[in-house]
């Protein structure tokens, strides 16, 4: 092959035209659409053996439990809410055939092109740019019951470079006394959201993460992500059909970490030794249609608080840190919606953000002497997000962000460093939707535009060029998301 | 690249996934896109009238293609992709001929009747209780339902059963719904003790010729069709169509009826009830003076 063939053929090497890869990304959309359609009109009916673990335990389709998976709808809320049971009396692993495995396989293979914009290299400022074939973390999940009444969750969960750790591991006691309002859940879990980031349907670098989720104002040093897992005890419960749900959970103080740590692998620093609360509370109802038709579906609407601390100092032996201290507060509150209006889902999420003075301080333990300036970090904003579903394998994806920040931890600092305005568009198709097995395709393009910091993506170099200008980072994203 | 190529690509690629998606929607109506319930006859007119709510066919057709087809099929026979690793086997709408009724046997069901049947669900069955659709979603699916057998444009649901008030709950009623399990020979297929092991039971099938098995009282809390004394009434007087479960309307008074029922929560050892209670107690006493049940007893079980 000459050096010129193989320079072209590289889309990393900047010879690689712009109209390349347009065209590149075009040819694979039509080819994976002409290849597959053939395939899956020679599916046989009823013969598809991909067994993604509760569809092969219950034999519903993934339309059941989904409005778009992962994304649940009421029915697969009711069925998580009873502890991944149908409650037909054949929930207890004693009635399932020996040979079922509750085990399920999810990754996705992918092109995207990541662009960053006022970022700082060694030879200069500019746009960095990045595209190419790649592959999303993968998740293992096993869930299911180990009797009637008692589920488990455990799903290790791999990056893309294969670094394992329990995104999720946890028992749950479910219905005690009988009751669906009492439900205790013991170990590494997702927070009730009523809008779950862990079950949503955008898979780029910059719109898969709702920003707000992992918001903090620039220059603190609270690690809290109301996205991230935590780890600790929740007490919930749930109407019949979990039109009322609630749920109270005392975690430890340490964004879900580990072995006493603040995260989930090795070489965070240590946890502190305070326990954070976490509320939510949602209640559904059914909004009429007009005359004659059959209404607009499910709405529902809840409120969320989070209070929790952070230490500012650490107890240490020799310079190694053993145990955070001079713990000082911080809450997230706020309100969340999932409205539906026949095939269009609409959700809102608002947030308000406050964090003791000390946690906008880095260094500076709390109980010393705070510089002068310094007040208590705050921030709202949130996000709206539509799907339509055009059917059950076809949905239409968008979301626009916005998070100002309300007051900077120094009053020296320009008012709108921090504040993000984000983006997003998609469109996920799911040619195989089996009872056994699923395939989607998905395309997104997301638009992030962050005042003096970095994105909340980790796209970039590292280094903004200019803190006083925007940082715009693009995603464009093709992804095949399947689930085993 | 330029934003404006950045939106180029994107389009493209947004274009052509919905073409293929369309296509292939199109293409594979035999996997995963249930054509053929765009066809069906009459859907956008069925109605269903539940309390108040009226369904609407055409709504429950896409909420079939989401929750039903799995089990009950594209062509709503119980052949759906799931159907054949599923006991018992899914309903099939195309006879329709359904289990838990008010209405006499042989007749077809009111709508009420098919849509609890949603709601609740079939204990120790595939079919979950459907109750987190709201009540419009299952009036809709009632509606679609109907749409797969033309029954139900030739025929009228039958007359609703009419439920006598309960008689007392005493031993008397408890004893006489004893000789009455073992005259009508329900221990046949449920066995003397309820644990669904009488000698027929190894042999019943449904009207499809498939296994089938009888209930089990030993470990159940609830039935097939409801939970209730009045539920359980209504089963042995409807009887459970396309099953081996016959009616007995025609073999036993209300009075009786209702003794039956009695005697039939005795068995229910798993589930704490009144008339367990009561049985228990009056075992102790009499215990040995009690005839088995079984074809030893053909006399009379007391």
């Amino acid at each position: 092959m000459s050096e010129k063939i193989r320079e072209c053929a590289n889309p990393m090497n900047p010879k690689w035209s712009r109209w390349k890869t347009i065209l590149t990304c075009a040819f694979l959309l039509i080819a994976i659409a002409v290849c597959d359609v053939p395939r899956a009109s020679a599916l046989p009916r009823g013969k598809v053996m991909a067994i993604p673990a509760f569809a092969r335990k219950y034999g519903l389709p993934c339309s059941a439990c989904h409005t778009a998976w992962p994304e649940l709808n009421n029915f697969g809320q009711v069925f998580r809410d009873n502890g991944y049971q149908l409650m037909n009396d054949r929930d207890s692993p004693i009635w399932q055939n020996p040979s079922y495995f509750p085990i399920s396989f999810r990754i996705t293979p992918s092109w995207h092109r990541e662009s960053t914009t006022n970022q700082q290299f060694d030879t200069g400022n500019g746009t960095l740019t990045q595209a190419g074939f790649d592959l999303s973390g993968m998740d293992l999940w096993s869930a299911g019951t180990i009797y009637k009444n008692i589920s488990f969750v455990l799903l290790p969960s791999s990056d893309p470079t294969a670094v394992w750790h329990f995104e999720s591991a946890f028992i749950r006691f479910d219905n005690l006394k009988g009751s669906p309002w009492l439900n205790l859940r013991f170990g590494r879990f997702e927070l009730d959201n009523l809008i779950s980031e862990k079950r949503f349907l955008f898979l780029s670098n910059n719109g898969g993460i709702y920003q707000i989720y992992h918001f903090n104002v620039p220059g603190s040093i609270n690690n809290f992500g109301y996205g991230d897992n935590q780890i600790g005890v929740e007490l919930a419960g749930h109407s019949a059909n979990s039109y009322t749900r609630y749920s109270v959970s005392v975690l430890s103080s340490n964004e879900g970490g580990v072995n006493f740590t603040t995260d989930v692998v090795p070489g965070a620093p240590p946890s502190n030794r305070t326990y954070d609360v976490n509320l939510a509370f949602s209640q559904a109802f059914n909004a009429p249609g007009a005359p004659g038709e059959s209404g607009f579906g499910q709405e529902r609407i809840g409120a969320f608080a989070y209070i929790g601390q952070r230490p500012t100092n650490y107890l240490t032996e020799g310079g190694t840190q053993l145990v955070g201290i001079n713990n000082k507060p911080f809450y997230r509150i706020g309100f969340a919606g999932d409205l539906s209006y026949k095939n269009l889902e609409l959700m809102p999420l608002f947030m308000y953000g406050h964090d003791n003075p000390y946690l906008g301080q880095f260094g500076v333990p709390g109980g010393s002497t705070l510089p002068a300036g310094a007040q208590a970090p705050t921030f709202y904003g949130g996000f709206l997000e539509a799907h339509y579903y055009f059917n059950p394998q076809n949905v239409a994806l968008g979301r626009f962000e916005q998070i100002n920040v309300g007051q900077q931890a120094l009053n020296t600092t320009p008012g709108s460093l921090g504040n993000i305005t984000a983006v997003t568009f998609g469109y996920r198709w799911y040619p195989i939707m089996f009872s056994r097995g699923g395939v989607a395709l998905d395309g997104e393009f997301s638009r992030v535009r962050t005042i003096g910091v970095e994105p909340e993506s980790g796209d970039g170099s590292g280094t903004v060029a200019d803190p006083t200008a925007a940082v715009w980072s693009n995603s464009i994203y093709f992804g095949i998301d399947f689930d085993f | 690249m330029t934003l404006k190529k950045f939106a180029v690509t994107f389009a493209l690629g947004s274009v052509t996934l919905l073409t293929a998606g369309a296509t292939t929607s199109t293409a594979q109506s035999h996997v995963n896109s249930p054509d053929p319930l765009l066809g069906t006859p009459s859907v956008a007119t069925e109605t269903s009238n539940i309390s108040g709510i009226t369904g609407h066919a055409e709504s429950g057709k896409h909420l079939y293609r989401r929750f039903c087809i799995g089990c009950h099929g594209p062509d709503g026979n119980g052949q759906g992709m799931n159907a054949q690793w599923i006991d018992p086997q899914p309903r099939d709408f195309t006879e329709a001929t359904f289990k838990c009724r008010s209405t006499p046997t042989g007749t077809l069901p009111t709508d009420e009747d098919l849509y609890n049947a949603i709601t609740r669900g079939f204990v120790t069955t595939n079919m979950p209780s459907w109750r987190p659709l709201n009540p419009q979603q299952r009036a809709d699916l009632v509606a679609f339902i109907k749409t797969w057998s033309p029954r139900w444009a030739k025929e009228k649901p039958g007359a609703t059963l009419n439920i006598p008030p309960e008689t007392p709950i005493t031993i008397e009623s408890i004893l006489h719904g004893r000789e009455l399990f073992q005259k009508l020979e329900c221990w046949k297929c449920h066995g003397p003790e309820g644990h669904a092991d009488g000698p027929s039971a190894a042999t019943l099938t449904d009207s499809k010729g498939n296994p089938i098995k009888p209930f089990n009282f030993s470990t159940g809390d609830r039935f097939m069709c409801g939970d209730s004394n009045r539920d359980l009434y209504r089963i042995f007087m409807t009887g459970l169509d396309g099953s081996p479960m016959p009616s007995f309307a025609d073999v036993i008074q209300p009075n009786d009826a209702w003794d039956l029922v009695h005697f039939l929560r005795t068995l229910q050892v798993a589930l704490p009830n009144q008339e367990l209670t009561l049985w228990q107690s009056y075992k102790a006493a009499h215990g040995k003076d009690l005839k088995p049940i079984g074809p030893d007893s053909a006399g009379g079980a007391q």
